[in-house]
Formats: C-alpha cells, structure tokens, sequence
C-alpha cells in the first residue's frame, strides 16, 4: 500500500532528495523564515517542509499533480487534517506501546505487535469511514487513487482476517512445530504450524483438541513434565519460545509494516499540512497568493505580477511591496539601482517563487508564470569576515567554482554582489567571462550589481535578451521598493545612505527593513 | 551421560602441549619417513625443551615486541619457543626461506590457511565435545571435528598437488599427503563420517507442546504460520522494516527437556543413531601426528607473512637475506626496525629506511649524532636483522648480506638513576666484562651509550678498553655513542651519524649515514632545511652560474 501523494509513481522521502546546494539556497534566501512559517512548532512539519521545498521537481507533471492534490486540500482543509491526525495518532499511540518496554523476549514482541495491531486495526476503520464518506468530494488524481486503495485494500473481508490473526495468535491449542538435527544436535529450523481457531462451543473444541492429540498419540511419542519440574518448565517455555520466534518477528515486521505506512501517510500529507499553514498565515496579512504556471523549458517566459519576499512578509507586520518582472524572452536579468532600493528583496523573491512553484506549492505573487528549471543556484555576498580580509576573493571564486562544478543547462543562477570583493574592473571581468559562458551553457541569470561597468557593459550591448531593471528613486531620495525597468546609472546612491544613517542613527536599525 | 569414545578423541587437542605424539592412532599406515617438520631439515638438531625462554637481549633489541605481534592470536600454537631459537646451519636457514618462496604462490598459501582454519575449527568442535554432558551432543560436536578434519586434510593434499612447490619441505610433505590420503584408514574415515552425515541430516521431527505435555512424531506437517501472517500485512510494507532478531545463545547446553526430546526422536530413527554410535566408538584416535604437527609449525610462517602484509601496506620491503657463516661483509639496503614499523602501521608517520655494509677489515659500527636521530633505532635494526635473518626470515629492507651468529649480546643502558652512580657504573663493567668473557669472534654485539653516568674522560677512557677487546675479539658490533673520539678508533671502526630533519616533526625515525663524525650534524639538518648547506648554496648558486654561461 502506497500513499503516492506526493508522486504519481514512487514515495516521497526526506533523505537523500536535498540538492547539494541546500545549504547556500537556505542561507541566501533565508529559508528557514519560510519552513518555520509552514510548521509553527512541530518539529516534523519542518523536516517535511524542508525536504518538500528543496527536493527541486524537474518537469510539469510532477508539479501539476502536486497542485491539484493542493488544490483538493485548500478546499477541503478539515478532512485533511483530520486523515493527517489519524496517521499522527496511530504513530504516536504505537511509540507508547513500545516507549516503556525493551524487547527482551519474543513473547514480549508478540504480545506487544498484538496490542499494536489492535490499535491499528481502530485506526484503519476510522481511516474506511473517512474515506468512505467523503471519497468522492476530492478530484486529484492523487486522492482519488489514494481513497481507491483505501476501500479496496481495507475492505471488510480484509480488517476480519486481522481479527482472526489476532485470536490465533494466543495459541488456544497449544503450538505444532516441525525442526531438524541442527549444530550439535539442537533442534533448529523450527516452523511453527498454525493451528486454526474452531468456532466452536466450548465442548466442542475439547474434544476437537483430543480428538487430536490422541491422533499425535497413535504415531508419536510423548512425555509429560513432572509439575513439580520448575527447570522442566522453563526449558519448556525456553522451546515454546523457539517456536514462536519467527510468528513474532514476523508480526514485529508486520506491525512496522503498518507503522511504515502510516509514516508515509503523515509524511506526504504533512508536506499539504504545511503549505496550510503558510497559507492561513499569508492570509492572515492579507498577501495574495496564487498557483503558479509551470511552462516548459524552451522559451524565456517569466512573467510575474505583485511578487513578494514571503519571508520579508512573514517577518513584517505591514503588507509588503511586490514587483512586476516581464522577463519574456530574456536570460539576463541584471538589477541595479539604489541601496536599499529592494534589489535584492526581488532577487530573493524571485529565487524563492521559483523554489516554491517548482515543489508543487502556491506561490506568493498574484500571477506568476515560469520556465520550470532544473536547479536553482545563488551566489550571494556574503558578511564580512574580519579574520580573512585577504582571502574574500579567493572565496567567492571557490564558491563560485563549487557552483560550476553542479550547475546544469536549465538551471537558474541568482547572483547577487557577486565579485564586488575585488576592484571593479577585476570584478567585472571576471563576472562577465562567467556570465557570458552560463548564458551560453542556457543557463538564465539574474545579477544584482553595483558593478557598473559590468552592468553597462551588458547594456551596451543591447542585447534583446537581456531585461535590466532599476530599484526607483524618487527625486527626493525616497524608495519605493519597486523596481522598474531602467538602464544602470554610475552611482547606487551609497552616499544617500550614509547621509541617512549618519544623520539618524538609530531610527534605520529599528525598522525592519533589510540590508542591501 | 559422558561417554567414553567421545572422551578419548579430544586427546588430540592436547597433543601439542605435551608435544610428546602417540604415533600409534591406528590409522597411518607407514608414515614417509623423510618428512617430519615444515620448520626443521633432516639434519637440523633441536631438542625438547629448547627455547623454552626468550634470549637475554629481546627485550634489547624489541624483538619481544615483534614476538609479541606474531603470536597475538595465535595462543592455541604455542609458537613463542619456535621463535626463540635461531638457526645455527645455513642449510637450515635456505630450508625455511625455500618454504617461504613457495608461500609466495598463492594457491599455495590459500590452500595452507584454508588447512589452517580448519584445524582450528577442528579443535573448537573437540573441544566442545569435551565439555558436552550429553553424551548425543558429545557425538555430534565428535562428527563435526572429524568431518572438518577429513575435509582440510583432503584440501591440503588436493592444493600441494596443484600448487608444485619447489622447497624439500612443502615437496615432503606432499608425497607424505598423498600417501597418507590413499591409505585405508582414511578413505574408510572419509567414507563412514559422510554416511553418518547424510543419514542425520535427513532426520525430521514434529514436536507439540499443550502445556506440560510434549509429543514428538516423525511425521512432517505443512505450512509454515509466520509467513501466513508475513503475507498478511505485506502490503503495508514501505521499506526496509527495523529488525526484530534474536539472538538465540548459540551453544548452550542441552536441557534435560531437550535431551529427552532427542532421545525420542533417536527412538523414532533408531537406525542412524546407532550408527553414529558405533562410529564414535572406532575412529575416536584419528588424527595424525605428521599433520597435527605441520598444523602448528606452518603457523610460524603464516605469522610472519602476516606480519609483512601489514608492514608492506605501509610502502616497506622485505627481501630474503643472503646468511652466512663465512664471511662479515654484511650489508643491507633500506632496511628498517621492524618493531617501530609494526607501532606506525596506520600512524601515517614514515618509517625511514636505512643503509649498511661492512667490507673487510671493517667490524664495527660506531653512531654518533644528535639525540633523537635514531641512532639506538639503528643499533636495533642491525640486532634484530641478524636475528630474522637466523629464524630463516624474510627481513626488512631491500637486500641483505648477514652473518649467522653463534650468539648475540646486547648492552642497553638500564634506567638511569642518580642517586647510585657508583653502583651503576660497576654494574655496567660488570655486566660488559661478562659478555666479552662469553663472546666469541661469531658473536655480535650491540651496545647502546654506555658510560653516561661517568665523566666523559672516564667514560672515554673506559670505551677505548672495551673497543680494544671488541677489536680483540673480531667481532661484529655496533656501538651507539656520545663519544666522537670512537668513531674513527682503528681500522676496523666504521663512523655513522644520525641526522635529523626538523621541518617534519612527523618523522619519528631519520637517516643514520656513513659519514665521519664531525660534531656539526645538527647544524648541518637546519641549514639543509633553509637549502643553506655548503653543497645546496653551492649547487643554487652554481645553477645561475650556468645560466649565466650559457648565454
């Protein structure tokens, strides 16, 4: 049994799925504001949020089936939380079972995997009635495949061959095992030999059981332990336990089966619990969100309209500004303008919005429509380190060089202040070898710059692909945190900055607005 | 019930410590009366009792820690005496290195340690035996050594057919196998242990149990309930499930339960029982003596093979050692302490290698050179390639020229202690004037600083006497010393020095060269260091020299 709500075709997993920039794309866009927005406290939802986000999905299928399984949870929220709770429940009433005992004997695993069988068995037919009644609301592919298997495999015949599993396992008969000679003439292979449960009254079955034991008689032969035998006893109860070892690893297994299950179940589901989350609390604020259009990877198509920073959002009490990109056709995006004018909020908007559209999520814009990617890369400045002053350099070029060695044709490549480390020229040089190689390579790239010579240099050549977009200044030195499009001008209006600051120390450093 | 038959085969076992064999077990026909032992030629004499003790300088020379090495592991041999006894003939020393080079063929060694780990199997299975109370189970661990003894015995004779050695030991040893295999008692052996075998194998019991009663039936009943419940929940199955094993403690002994449950099901196939019965009772003395001892003598090789496989990991060699006693003129290229290599295997340290050869009239080498240059690590490895060299080893460097020594001596320095210079002194003179009383022109003698807890004009004093009847005495010896003056005291003194390399502190041992002492070695390492030697300025400033003349 699969749950398959996360693929068409295979399960969803938390390890192993991370790309191997994972660290950077957190650090760089600041993701954990955004997995902590989708968990709240649970610890869990955060590992499921994690995994869901930066497991990056390569084509438009496996998004849109994502979508709509969504599009079926925005709709019917409390059914989805409550199939979500009984996974949750069954999880965390079976760790109880087990929490307070070591498994010391197989008689204590199978007399522990029958009481978690039990629990399992209640929780299934919470999970039938669930489906049961409200199956037929949901029209994702998805959950439709999902409640199928839920009616077809937890049918009524099935939940009563668990019952009968659970009364024949408390060995009424006595138990009928089969072995060989083994090491030093110990019996071993031993299988035990289910013997049925008769429906029977009560007289019935006694003389059923000596009806056969008599039969055992007429061929065997037999002996009885002497009842003041205390050793014979335990020697007895040492073989009774040989035989049913393996019926209790076996139903050990089974119980961790149904245990795996329900894990699956409230893994995929969660990473649905968790996209509620974020929404209630986007719509919380009032911010929009919307369902991406994934496009195929042939043909610059983003456009975007009201895209926000969701983490800029999730920290700050006010709506925030959203931007307009119509970046059809081009594969450079190159951002300059003024500081603290929102370039690298659009950057991270951006990288973010690609992230979210990319893992089956809604995506913080009010339309949004994107080329799917095969990876989403950044570059970005990083603090200042006092110990290693020389050797900034040398560290964004082995970052960068790191980046070289995983990036693909189709990925996308957010740069930001990238090689400012060095004089400008240098920068600039470098930066444009690099850039001019990725774009070639069909990799599309947005840059946000003080370079202006790099900057310029790009718009010299006037390339048609090529969007540059400019962070508005209004004559008065006002921002807007809109960026629009614009040729690069020489200066970034540093100066405004330091005017501002220098002038009203304090003030600046209390709002919550962010660097560059 | 502990039964006879059962009791008497474990005797085997203790064969070796009482190293006394019963010849007489019954099976071997007439034994190949050239072929006794894989370490001994026919002409080697060795006596019960001999190296009952390791020799005086071990310690000295850390061959107890090389001792200590090969036989960790291997207790059951009792191989130490078998390492405490250098070969006094070169025949014997080209005996042993002959088996050696056929243990270089690998099907060969393949098919030795296959031997081997039967054997031990062998005497784990007698072993239980003996402890075993019920006399079923002492059969069955007794068929179980038998079986792996027929097993290893035939394998080994199978391997030395195929594999063609070339030395007369492993060529003795064969034609003793292949007589040994075909005769009577062995195949008949082979033969009833497989019957015996097969027969036990195909017994099969029910047995129920309904409280405190047990019935036990031949009969086989169907079906198996753990995989009916298994494919029940199957279908949950996500991945790979935690493990619920057991582990059932795997030799305990039987209870009184489970013995009356066998004794029942020996009553339901009464037949094969008594069989075995019978089979325990007349091969209860089977293994021979000829393979019993050539099981633990073999093991003096698969010890130090064992011991070269490591230490060659770490980029060292061996080679095999030209002994003789004819001449000392010895030598040896990148040769190494065997005893410091095996402690720096995976210590990513490098072991330095170093060279040394004597050429007449030359006999003794004196080391001098800074503290901590490995000069008593030399001294060592000079002692200890002798002494290798005499097991009829492989030894450590590239090729080596020995002399097989009569004896050894070594002079260590004993912990120093301030308190009681007077009395050290004299325990010292004491202890060199009795080995040069003992020495002979066949010994070698290693000495390590002697006189430091005297003046220096005492102790030089005293190091010329005893050069004088070192030289007396024309034999090969290495001295390690504080004192220049010896290192060119006649004709027969060669001077080494040590050198260190204070760049890599990594280095735990360094280069000991022949080179007359100066006194200046440690400054010459820090200049070396910096390229400032005389030859490094010389060569820089020769190198733009030639630029310059080119042009």
């Amino acid at each position: 049994m699969k749950v398959f709500l996360m693929f068409r075709d295979h399960d969803f997993s938390l390890e192993g799925t991370a790309p191997a920039n994972a660290e950077e794309l957190i650090q760089d866009l600041e993701l954990n504001t955004l997995f902590h927005a989708t968990a709240g406290d649970d610890k869990f939802l955060l590992e499921v949020a994690k995994s869901g986000v930066l497991a990056t999905l390569k084509d438009r299928e496996s998004i849109h089936y994502r979508q709509e399984v969504l599009a079926d949870c925005l709709k019917f929220p409390e059914i989805a939380r409550e199939i979500y709770a009984i996974s949750v429940e069954a999880i965390e009433r079976e760790n109880h079972i087990w929490g307070y005992f070591l498994m010391t004997s197989p008689d204590s695993l199978l007399r522990r995997s029958i009481e978690a069988l039990g629990l399992f068995l209640a929780s299934f037919e919470r999970l039938r009635k669930l489906c049961d009644e409200h199956g037929s609301k949901f029209h994702s592919e998805g959950f439709g495949w999902f409640f199928a298997m839920i009616t077809q495999e937890l049918d009524d015949a099935y939940l009563q061959v668990v019952k009968d599993h659970l009364q024949r396992l408390q060995f009424p008969n006595g138990i009928l095992m089969t072995a060989n000679l083994g090491p030093d003439f110990r019996g071993s292979d031993y299988i035990l030999h289910g013997l049925e449960v008769k429906k029977l009254r009560w007289f019935e079955q006694v003389q059923e059981w000596v009806g056969q034991i008599g039969h055992r008689n007429g061929a065997g032969l037999s002996f009885e332990v002497d009842p003041r035998d205390e050793a014979g006893f335990r020697a007895l109860e040492a073989l009774r336990t040989e035989g049913i070892i393996h019926v209790a690893t076996a139903l050990g297994q089974s119980s961790d089966h149904i245990l795996s299950f329900f894990k699956a179940l409230r893994l995929e589901l969660g990473f649905y619990i968790a996209c509620l989350n974020l929404k209630e609390k986007l719509a919380a604020r009032d911010e929009p969100i919307c369902r991406p259009n994934p496009l195929p990877a042939e043909g610059e198509a983003l456009r975007c309209q009201g895209l926000y920073d969701v983490c800029l959002s999730l920290n700050t009490a006010d709506r925030v500004v959203g931007n307009e990109v119509a970046g059809e056709n081009k594969d450079l995006v190159v951002i300059t303008g003024a500081n603290r004018g929102g370039k690298s909020t659009l950057l991270r908007s951006l990288g973010l919005a690609q992230l979210m559209m990319q893992c089956g999520m809604f995506v913080p814009a009010e339309a949004f429509q994107a080329n799917v990617c095969q990876g989403v890369f950044t570059h970005f400045k990083r603090e200042e380190d006092a110990g290693m002053r020389s050797g900034k350099l040398d560290e964004e070029l082995s970052r960068m060089s790191t980046i070289i060695e995983r990036i693909t044709p189709g990925c996308v490549l957010l740069l930001n202040e990238s090689f400012a480390s060095t004089n400008e020229r240098e920068g600039s040089e470098i930066a444009r070898q690099i850039v001019r190689a990725l774009l070639e390579m069909n990799i599309k790239v947005f840059y946000v710059t003080h370079m202006f010579d790099l900057a310029q240099g790009f718009f010299r050549d006037r390339m048609d692909s090529f969007l540059f977009l400019r962070a508005e200044r209004l004559d008065d030195g006002t921002r807007t945190f809109r960026l629009l499009e614009g040729e690069p001008l020489p200066t970034s209006f540093g100066k405004d900055l330091y005017t501002r600051i220098f002038e009203a120390q304090g003030s600046v450093a209390a709002g919550a607005v962010r660097s560059t | 019930m502990p039964s006879q038959s059962a009791d008497n085969s474990t005797r085997a076992s203790e064969q070796w410590s009482k190293d006394k064999l019963d010849s007489d077990l019954g099976l071997n026909q007439d034994p190949d009366e050239i072929f006794r032992s894989i370490l001994f030629d026919e002409y080697a004499t060795w006596t019960e009792g001999d190296g009952a003790d390791a020799p005086v300088f071990f310690g000295d020379l850390n061959l107890d820690q090389i001792v200590h090495s090969l036989t960790t592991g291997r207790d059951e041999y009792n191989l130490r005496p078998l390492f405490y006894l250098p070969l006094k003939r070169p025949e014997t020393v080209r005996y042993r290195q002959d088996v050696f080079r056929d243990l270089e063929n690998s099907e060969l060694l393949q098919s030795v340690r296959s031997f081997a780990a039967g054997m031990r199997t062998m005497r784990a299975h007698l072993a239980l035996s003996e402890k075993r109370y019920y006399k079923r189970q002492k059969q069955a661990c007794f068929l179980d050594a038998v079986e792996t003894y027929c097993n290893a015995t035939a394998g080994l004779t199978q391997g030395l057919i195929v594999a063609l050695p070339n030395s007369s030991g492993f060529q003795g040893l064969r034609d003793f196998l292949i007589g040994y295999s075909g005769s009577e008692g062995f195949t008949t052996l082979t033969r009833e242990t497989e019957t015996v075998r097969l027969g036990l194998q195909k017994v099969k019991y029910s047995v129920h149990i309904q409280s405190a009663r047990v019935t036990v039936d031949r009969n086989d009943v169907d079906g198996d309930y753990s995989q009916e419940v298994l494919q029940t929940f199957e279908k949950f199955r996500q991945a790979d499930p935690r493990s619920h094993r057991f582990k059932v403690p795997a030799s305990i002994e039987m209870n009184h339960i489970e013995e009356h449950i066998l004794d029942l099901v020996a009553k339901l196939h009464s037949e094969i029982f008594a069989h075995l019965d019978e089979y325990c009772r007349r091969f209860c003395g089977y293994c021979d003596e000829v393979i019993a001892r050539f099981d633990r003598e073999v093991q003096f090789y698969l010890a130090y093979l064992e011991q070269m496989e490591r230490v060659k990991k770490a980029g060292l060699s061996f080679c095999y050692p030209q002994v003789t006693s004819q001449s000392k003129e010895v030598q040896a290229l990148a040769t190494y302490d065997l005893a410091l290599a095996n402690q720096m295997i995976g210590a990513r340290t490098v072991v330095v290698t170093n060279d040394f050869y004597l050429q007449e009239p030359e006999r003794i080498i004196v080391v001098s050179g800074p503290n901590q240059g490995g000069k008593t690590t030399f001294a060592r490895t000079f002692g200890q390639l002798h002494y290798l060299g005499a097991l009829g080893c492989l030894v450590p460097g590239v090729s080596a020229k020995l002399f097989l020594f009569e004896s050894i001596f070594t002079h260590f320095e004993k912990e120093e202690d301030l308190q009681n210079l007077r009395g050290k002194l004299e325990d010292e003179l004491i202890r060199i004037n009795d080995i040069l009383e003992r020495a002979t022109e066949n010994s070698i003698l290693v000495m390590n600083e002697s006189f430091l807890s005297t003046t220096l004009s005492d102790a030089l004093f005293l190091s010329r006497e005893v050069m004088k009847r070192i030289t007396g005495l024309n034999m090969l010896c290495v001295t390690v010393t504080f004192l220049d003056e010896l290192a060119a005291f006649n004709e027969t003194t060669v001077s080494m020095i040590s050198t260190v390399n204070p760049k890599d502190p990594q280095q735990r041992t360094f280069k000991v060269i022949r080179k007359p002492a100066d006194g200046l070695a440690y400054a010459a390492a820090i200049a070396e260091k910096y390229h400032l030697t005389y030859d490094a300025v010389k060569a820089r400033v020769g190198a733009k020299h030639g630029e310059g003349s080119q042009s």
